[in-house]
């Protein structure tokens, strides 16, 4: 006779966690189930780390989680071959314990100290397991079979926490196949280099750090975006591109991060470096539109497998975390009702919604698309701007009402009406 | 600790009625030793029907050779072996005792260093001497290959150490030169000894011929994934050369374990040998330097397999080995032509 | 029949990485691993289980975070595990661990009487394989090392397959006996999820010192090891060979010449 838990979750990510962590926190038996050596063993992205979600699972999280930096400034570069357009913001409150907004962090140790703080609640963790299926019974999910012999285990429900493309809820017919639209391939490698170099580097001192997202030739034009994080004493350079984009445009992922590790505008700062690891990861890009069935009988889906990430600000653990905790109010309320059914965890699927996490996805439902529709934004735009920027800060005897004028032009060039129509399209998407 | 110990031992390894090579080896390493601490050189040999094995000995070193011949010394087991082994160390008070690192080597060496409360040294590739404090000087690759450390122990004898067969070189055997033989007695009757070979096979349980051959083709994690290593398969069948792997290569199962070459695996010493996206950690390297043509492969220019190697090539082994076979058959369809023209 | 297996933790050298500028270990971000032969030999006193009855125990002896290595004993399917957990021991060399080792046997064994012990061939941290016969001599009992098959067992005697240098040794052994494992001997199988939950939040028995009977404490650890690392040091480099140049075409060429002129073809046997 198999084990019987009040809950499994599978996946043991920041979603899976937050939700095995609060369910034990008030009395529930958890079985928590993850497929890699260890939590954050299969995990690369975020790298960021937002401080609120977590804060009120566990208050103060930052005295004895392994964060690397708590982020000063985010930078946000426009790139063309050569130049950048950069914009940011750099503030000083962020470095205040008080007043931190989020950190870099690396995931691999992250995320086994996140699961380790649930195991010291009484979360049952297992390792190197896959889950192939939930055990159905009258339209009831009342369990799943891992593949390991005499692998069947049983719950009052089942928590879906197992990333990207969840296979599992797309078994239970919660959602079709993933577009290749709808996903992003993201490479990224850790540089290991000295502290002092860091802090001099991106002009930060120790306990501060800098985050760089690179729009433009950093994906050479294609829909994705690169980033650069600073670590305690190494940094985490990535590219990410849609699948569909990778497939359509035979791009080679990791051909791209070395492109861009090799740009003249990023190769400065992370000359020297060591290359420690190298992962690779899907991450949903789907947003709104592809968020999936949430609830079933004895079922959640939560986090990455339920699509809950906002492509356009790169937050994913703080969904994913928030998707969790929302996970584990349903189920206590539906224990307290003793019924694990569709109707009483629905609470959860109106709480996602209902939360920023269903506003911010709605939000830019059609910005992912729209991207990947027109990508004269990327890929002539970014240019355009570069090649603005140059002409406008470079003196050359050229009057700056002259030089106005030049830009307006060369922007009007592609066509009064096309320029307006994008220009109006992007409002649109990004309001 | 005594004034009283002196004298080194070489522990002769008997296989197959002969005195193993890493014997010999070791006379040879050990008569540096002894002549740097103006000690006399022995050979052990234990076993039925081996007194003659001594006149093998002399000539290669050995001042004097201590025998103990009895039927239950036939094939080797720990019991019988301890006993005489330990017998003769309490008798004769050596410094030093040196065992091939066989698994019979190992064995008793293990067992006697229990018996004696002495220090062993395991696996040792480098043999040197402290004259002053008449310490032996045991290196050996540690913490999987990547560091050498030495070993000393220095307030108990004998001092022991295994050593690696094929590290060390024997001496050209003199005919001419002049031993002391001593023979001893064992009393153990067959009845007291708790472990009985049933039978020896040669051979045929070892599928692998790494040790004899001329010719190894050994590839490593550099070959990327096992459809890549299929390379290494089809470079060894066009050139009739063995297989082997580097412990990576063993890890990722992209081929067996008794394929493997190098500290934890086999020690070869073909004609030619080919690493093969093999970067050449010392515990890899200890098993085949000794290779008379070492010819590699690898994408890293600064790979430590270049410092072995005598022809090196830095490339993707995936581009260069395809190259390789179609140049190697062309290669052998001519001679084929000529060997019958 | 009661089998103890005796298993250590490990840094997994894969992974390890020396600091060229100081000759030392860069411990940082190893993983540590049950030592790879030892889960062998825990597979294999499973497999006797299974087929004989009885029960499996591991033994280990480290610092509290050696119960990992228990746990994965757990995992394999051992009933029970024992961890000697002590400063005393710290240092030890084989000489020192097997008398440590032993001791906590001769206690284990007095509540239940032990017919086997099991060790894996060696360790891949130290790779001496000298902890298992030294356990032997000091049980009394006849070690057989290197054994690649258990083809017999009965109540008293078993019949194992000896690995040698160029074959095998057929041998009969009275229990109880100790052997260590090779690797060949078994695959390890993917464990049973009820074990996984079992090891989850087993607690192995700890002894320290205090818990093992007549132990004489100039034996254990530091002060009872004859052995001491005198130097580390990186491995003597040898000088390197003649670089090819050019594409792969230009430098198989090259290669061809040379083999052509030293005459080696000679070696190479149409496959």
């Amino acid at each position: 006779m198999p084990e019987k838990f009040d809950v499994i979750v599978v996946g043991a990510g920041p979603a899976g966690t937050s939700c095995a962590y609060q369910c034990a926190k008030n009395g529930l038996k958890v079985l928590q189930i993850e497929r890699g050596e260890y939590p954050g063993a299969k995990n690369v992205m975020g790298g960021v780390l937002y401080k609120q979600q977590l804060e009120e699972i566990i208050p103060e999280f930052w005295k004895e989680a392994p964060i690397e930096r708590p982020i000063v400034e985010q930078r946000m570069w426009l790139l063309d071959e050569e130049s950048a357009m950069t914009l940011g913001f750099k503030g000083r409150a962020w470095a205040n314990e008080a007043s931190y907004n989020n950190f870099t962090i690396l995931r691999a140790k992250f995320d086994q100290w996140f699961a380790r703080k649930a195991q010291e609640l009484g979360v049952t963790l297992i390792n190197e397991t896959v889950v192939e299926e939930c055990l159905v019974e009258n339209g009831k999910v009342i369990g799943v079979r891992t593949d390991r012999p005499e692998g069947e285990v049983l719950a009052d429900v089942v928590v879906l926490a197992d990333g990207v493309n969840s296979l599992l809820a797309k078994q239970l017919g919660f959602h079709q196949d993933i577009e290749p639209a709808q996903v992003a391939l993201t490479v990224m490698e850790v540089l290991k280099l000295p502290a002092e170099t860091i802090n001099e580097r991106f002009n930060i001192e120790d306990g501060q750090g800098c985050t760089i997202e690179m729009f433009g030739d950093s994906t050479k034009g294609h829909l994705g975006t690169a980033f650069l994080y600073t670590n305690k004493e190494s940094l985490n350079i990535g590219v990410g591109a849609t699948l569909s984009s990778i497939v359509k445009e035979k791009i080679k992922p990791y051909e791209l991060l070395e492109y861009v590790k090799n740009h003249p505008i990023v190769k400065p700062l992370i000359q020297g470096a060591e290359e420690a690891e190298y992962l690779a990861h899907l991450i949903p890009e789907g947003g709104y539109h592809a968020i999936p069935k949430l609830v079933g009988d004895g079922v959640i889906v939560a986090g990455d497998a339920a699509q809950l990430v906002n492509g356009i600000h790169r937050e994913g653990s703080n969904m994913a975390m928030k998707s969790g905790s929302y996970a584990a109010e349903a189920i206590l309320l539906a224990k307290q009702k003793g019924r694990f059914t569709e109707e009483v965890l629905a609470i959860y699927r109106e709480k996602v919604y209902e939360s920023f996490i269903g506003q911010d996805l709605k939000k830019y439902k059609d910005a992912t698309e729209t991207l990947e529709n027109h990508p004269q934004y990327l890929k002539e735009y970014i240019p355009m701007m570069n090649r603005a920027a140059r002409a406008f800060f470079t003196v050359d005897g050229t009057s700056k009402r002259e030089k106005q004028k030049g830009i307006f032009n060369m922007f009007m060039e592609r066509g009064k009406i096309r320029t307006v129509q994008d220009m109006y399209r992007a409002w649109k998407v990004m309001k | 600790m005594s004034e009283e110990h002196r004298g080194i031992w070489v522990f002769a390894e008997v296989i197959d009625g002969a005195i193993a090579g890493v014997s010999l080896e070791l006379l040879g390493a050990g008569r540096e030793l002894a002549d740097k601490l103006d000690v006399p050189l022995a050979g052990v040999l234990l076993g039925e029907n081996i007194t003659h094995l001594s006149e093998q000995l002399i000539p290669y070193g050995a001042d004097e050779v201590y025998i103990i011949d009895d039927p239950v010394l036939k094939d080797y087991r720990t019991e019988p072996f301890l006993a005489g082994m330990g017998k003769l160390a309490r008798m004769y008070v050596p410094e030093i005792i040196l065992y091939g690192a066989t698994p019979n080597g190992k064995d008793i060496a293990s067992a006697i260093a229990t018996d004696l409360k002495t220090g062993l040294t395991a696996d040792c590739t480098m043999l040197g001497v402290d004259i002053e404090n008449r310490l032996l000087e045991a290196s050996r690759p540690a913490f999987g290959g990547n560091i050498m450390a030495t070993i000393l122990c220095k307030k108990h004898r004998p001092q022991m150490a295994t050593v690696r067969p094929k590290v060390m070189k024997a001496l050209q055997p003199d005919p001419a030169r002049k031993g002391m033989v001593l023979k001893e007695k064992l009393e153990m009757k067959e009845a007291e000894i708790r472990t009985k070979v049933l039978e020896i096979i040669k051979g045929p349980g070892k599928s692998v011929d790494l040790e004899g051959a001329d010719v190894i083709v050994c590839g490593g994690k550099g070959m990327g994934d096992e459809q890549a290593f299929q390379l290494i398969h089809q470079l060894a069948d066009t050139i009739g050369a063995s297989v082997g792997g580097t412990r990576d290569a063993v890890e990722a199962r992209w081929i067996s374990h008794d394929h493997q070459v190098g500290q934890t695996g086999e020690t070869v010493t073909p004609k030619i040998y080919f690493a093969i996206g093999v970067s050449g950690a010392i515990q890899h390297t200890v098993g085949m330097k000794n290779s008379e043509l070492i010819i590699a492969i690898n994408k890293d220019p600064d790979a430590p397999i270049f410092d072995v190697a005598t022809y090196g090539i830095v490339g993707d082994a995936r581009e260069t080995v395809p190259v390789m076979i179609k140049a190697f058959e062309e290669l052998l369809r001519e001679n084929e032509v000529i060997s019958h023209a | 029949m009661h089998i103890v297996v005796c298993v250590k933790q490990v840094p997994d050298t894969k992974v390890i990485k020396i600091n060229p500028k100081t000759n030392t270990l860069d411990r940082r971000g190893v993983p540590s691993i049950i030592n790879p032969y030892d889960a062998h030999a825990v597979q294999e006193a499973v497999h006797l289980k299974r087929q004989h009855g009885g029960k499996v125990s591991v033994l280990s002896m480290g610092p509290p975070q050696a119960t990992a290595v228990i746990k994965k004993s757990i995992e394999i399917g051992a009933d029970e595990g024992y961890l000697i957990s002590d400063r005393a021991f710290a240092g030890a060399d084989t000489l020192a661990t097997s008398y440590a080792l032993t001791k906590a046997l001769e206690k284990i064994s007095k509540t239940s009487p032990i017919d086997m012990v099991f060790c894996g061939k060696h360790a891949i941290d130290g790779d001496t394989g000298q902890v298992g016969p030294g356990i032997a001599k000091r049980l009394d009992i006849p070690p057989i090392t290197n054994i690649s098959a258990i083809t017999k067992v009965t109540k008293d005697y078993v019949e194992l397959q000896r690995k040698l240098q160029d074959g095998y040794a057929h041998i009969r052994s009275t229990l109880p006996c100790l052997i260590t494992i090779e690797k060949e001997i078994n695959e390890i199988e993917y464990a049973p999820f009820p074990n996984m939950l079992k090891a989850v939040n087993y607690q192995p028995v700890v002894w320290s010192i205090d818990h093992l009977e007549d132990v004489d404490r100039k034996q254990l650890g530091l002060k009872g090891s004859p052995t001491v690392v005198g130097k580390m040091f990186a491995p003597p480099k040898q000088e390197g060979g003649h670089r090819l140049e050019g594409t792969p075409e230009e430098q198989v060429v090259q290669l061809v010449e040379v083999l052509k002129e030293k005459q080696y073809l000679f070696h190479f046997n149409k496959g």
